[in-house]
């Protein structure tokens, strides 16, 4: 079977990517926007819908950051919902393998997964600070560097039980004793992603992911992850197109590339306003920055010197530590460049590279990505909702279908069939493992 | 008085507040498994197209809520109740839909927010039945002993006290989209709850905006001990007069009876009985016999609690019984829109609004 691309999109939900000062935007937040996207990405064949997941409210400063979107539901209770107005489409949660129950979690992936006829995903994701963990039992308590030791015991935990196996485990990370309480879904369990970048992120996708939310939309980057991970898959015995790769990126159509351009410019520049590149600031200055300028100089007094908190949400590794080095080298790039503040958050903003043009233009893009193995799709992050969704599925579909590259009806019923995934193994049975 | 003098809903006008007893009743309908006789069986019980069916059948005779129970556990356990409950969302319209949540294998944040988002996913149908499993098996799945009573007690009051918290977290307009000053959000109208229990904390915000009703409904039983935590009391016992007072006394707005029943059907009600085995008694009542006879004690129970929650010991032959006599007798359901207003309960003020 020829090669085609298999589309998700992700319903970030907080975050400065979604442009809701947009006049046409949908409350984000309300059910009849799910809906509607949930829809409109079936009647555009998409794999998978994703939701996000962040489980503090982000705060600037010991407040309440006020100037982004926020405000989202419990992921596997919405993807239930969606399960009832929707027939093919893949229901994706990401989910928190440190501040959720394993057993627990298991058990509601297997219940969405059952009640959608299959169409269930967990995306896994960790985390380790403690300001996050303020809203659970056991905030703080997992080292950040066995944050993917305790996600893969949890993951194995969650493919025991799926398997239909009772399971036993007793140590300082995971200790339970737990039994399946429904049979698996026709795809037989849900089907993982995996995001993280890290090292220990990738071997966990290695060892364990069907698919790979990676970070790397960009040519290069995307064939320098897709090696990297297959000789990670290779290490763990599996097949070099055992998972699937599909890159985190963002789609800007116009009818014409100057009109594409234009609309992308307008998109970066809503994305960063001044009072976003003030906050922005702030969280590395630690101090109030209200009255400079956004549109003037970086501010001339000094930083406060402790690190990062990650009140915003949680930041790279490599941001945790340095933070007067990387201003000093800001203020360097604003110098040379004469950048003010505004411009210098749009340059350094961490984002996902995106795909700007006309639909013609990016389909073809895309088939070269389809052709030379580095991508098997891509995860669609929505700047405009429900525009963006509007307009992939109204233009972008229909060129990637007259090119080949794209499905033109569902074939199967499950996720795992969307996505080309080979049918689950069979887990061994084992006897009741003590860690 | 028959089936017919219960109207399934009570319409906001005709009630009292909830100072008072209601005047007219309410009916509430467990659907788990394939009933509450353990000798129940159903091919269909991971069926999700039963579920639909079973709650739009309880939805057309007027039922003013579904609640959905659950365990941890392979029996009665199945496929968790909040994943049941927000799939039927959106195939129903009116019905209130309460899965029983279990505080002790919860984290309660988590349980919070499942709540809240199918508030806001039923446009305000969200209700919560306190469970509290203390069994060795269920809390082993979370690596935790079972807790003695007392302690028992102040993790179910803890966990209804943040869950409610939570809920206020954002106040109702606290999503203001003001444009010109870059502000999605009033930062002033989210709040830390900075919540400190017997045995965990939470700091709060809910990641979820406030739920549509405020608060969603909670339901638990008085033997739990945070009677004045609830918006409805479930009580049973031979003593139920005296119990549903003592619920009232304690603060609990509105008091439902527990009523388990098995019906006359193409065979009468002693011989299902027989036929389907032993059925170990239980704190509910339970009427097994003819509709006319559950009628009468439904007419009774009526002087002294707001409304009953019916237990269908075969939801297969139980349900259809109930569901047709209530459609041909109620006189259909009052207008909500959410379960609050069905069940004639005010919406509560936001404990952390500064402005009115």
């Amino acid at each position: 079977m020829a090669r085609r691309l298999h589309l998700g999109l992700f319903y970030t939900g907080v975050g400065p990517q979604t442009v809701w000062t947009d006049p046409d935007a949908a409350p984000h937040t309300h059910i009849d926007t799910f809906v509607h996207v949930a829809q409109a990405l079936e009647r555009g064949l998409f794999d998978a819908f994703f939701l996000g997941e962040g489980l503090r409210v982000r705060e600037n400063r010991g407040r309440i950051h006020a100037l982004d979107v926020a405000g989202r539901p419990d992921a596997i209770t919405q993807l239930a919902v969606l399960a009832g107005v929707t027939e093919r489409i893949g229901l994706v949660a990401t989910q928190n393998a440190t501040y959720n129950y394993p057993a627990d979690l298991a058990r509601r992936l297997a219940g969405l997964d059952l009640i959608s006829g299959g169409r269930a995903g967990w995306n896994i994701v960790t985390t380790d600070n403690a300001w996050t963990g303020e809203n659970f039992r056991h905030g703080g308590w997992l080292p950040h560097e066995r944050r993917y030791e305790r996600a893969t015991q949890v993951v194995d935990v969650a493919k025991a039980l799926w398997a239909g196996q009772p399971v036993t485990r007793s140590g300082d990370l995971v200790t339970l004793r737990a039994a399946p309480t429904q049979p698996a879904s026709p795809q037989g369990r849900p089907v993982l992603f995996q995001a993280g970048d890290s090292p220990g992120g990738r071997d966990l996708a290695a060892r364990h992911a069907d698919v790979v939310f990676s970070a790397h939309s960009d040519y290069d980057g995307a064939r320098a992850y897709a090696d990297d991970l297959r000789s990670r898959l290779a290490a763990y015995g599996r097949a070099p197109d055992a998972v699937r790769i599909l890159p985190g990126t963002s789609v800007v159509l116009g009818d014409t590339s100057a009109d594409a351009a234009e609309r992308a410019a307008w998109i970066r520049r809503e994305q960063t306003t001044g009072p976003r590149a003030i906050a922005f600031l702030e969280q590395f200055w630690g101090k109030d920055l209200s009255d400079y300028d956004p549109d003037g100089p970086l501010p001339e007094i000094e930083p406060t010197e402790d690190e990062l908190d990650p009140s915003r949400g949680t930041l790279p590794i490599d941001w945790r530590t340095g933070k007067l080095e990387r201003i000093a080298q800001w203020r360097r790039l604003a110098a040379e460049r004469s950048l003010s503040i505004r411009d210098l958050v749009a340059e350094v903003t961490p984002r996902h590279e995106g795909f700007v043009g006309t639909p013609g233009q990016i389909a073809d893009e895309w088939t070269r990505y389809l052709r030379d193995g580095v991508v098997d799709g891509f995860n669609l992050l929505p700047q405009l909702i429900p525009q963006t969704i509007d307009d992939v599925v109204a233009k972008l579909v229909p060129a990637l279908q007259e090119r080949g590259v794209y499905r033109t009806a569902y074939e199967g019923t499950t996720l795992r069939e969307h996505l080309d995934l080979p049918p689950v193994p069979e887990l061994p049975i084992s006897p009741i493992g003590i860690d | 008085m028959t089936l017919s003098s219960l109207p399934p809903h009570t319409s906001p006008q005709a009630e009292r507040g909830p100072e008072g007893p209601v005047e007219r009743s309410s009916l509430a309908v467990e659907l788990d498994g394939a009933g509450a006789h353990p000798g129940a069986a159903r091919d269909s019980i991971f069926d999700p197209g039963t579920l639909v069916a079973d709650v739009a059948l309880a939805e057309q005779a007027g039922f003013a809520l579904v609640t959905l129970g659950d365990s941890a556990q392979p029996v009665g356990g199945g496929i968790d109740a909040g994943v049941r409950a927000g799939y039927l969302a959106l195939s129903s319209s009116r019905i209130g839909l309460a899965p029983t949540l279990h505080v002790t294998t919860a984290e309660p944040f988590h349980l919070a927010t499942q709540l809240a988002s199918l508030d806001h996913a039923t446009g305000g149908r969200a209700g919560w039945v306190v469970g509290a499993q203390n069994d060795s098996d269920a809390l082993a799945t979370v690596g935790r002993e079972p807790l003695e009573a007392d302690a028992l007690r102040r993790e179910v009051r803890d966990v209804v006290e943040v869950a409610r918290a939570l809920w206020d977290s954002w106040e109702d307009d606290a999503i203001i989209r003001d444009v010109p000053a870059g502000r999605f959000l009033d930062p002033d109208r989210v709040h830390h709850v900075n919540f400190v229990g017997d045995t965990f904390s939470v700091v709060g915000p809910l990641i979820t905006p406030r739920p549509p009703q405020g608060q969603v409904v909670v339901l638990g039983a008085d033997t739990l001990g945070v009677t004045g935590q609830l918006d409805v009391a479930l009580v049973g016992g031979p003593d139920v007069g005296a119990r549903a007072e003592r619920a009232r006394a304690e603060g609990a707005p509105r008091v439902f009876a527990e009523v388990e029943v098995l019906l006359d059907a193409a065979e009468p009600a002693a011989d299902r009985l027989a036929a389907l085995g032993p059925w170990p008694v239980s704190d509910r009542l339970r009427h097994v016999g003819s509709l006319d006879a559950l009628a009468a004690l439904l007419d009774r129970l009526a002087a002294v609690v707001d409304g009953v929650r019916l237990h269908p010991a075969e939801i297969a032959v139980d349900l259809p019984l109930l569901a047709a006599r209530l459609a041909e007798t109620g006189t259909g359901p009052a207008p909500g829109p959410t379960l609050r207003d069905v069940l004639g309960l005010p919406r509560p003020a936001n404990r952390f609004a500064t402005t009115a």
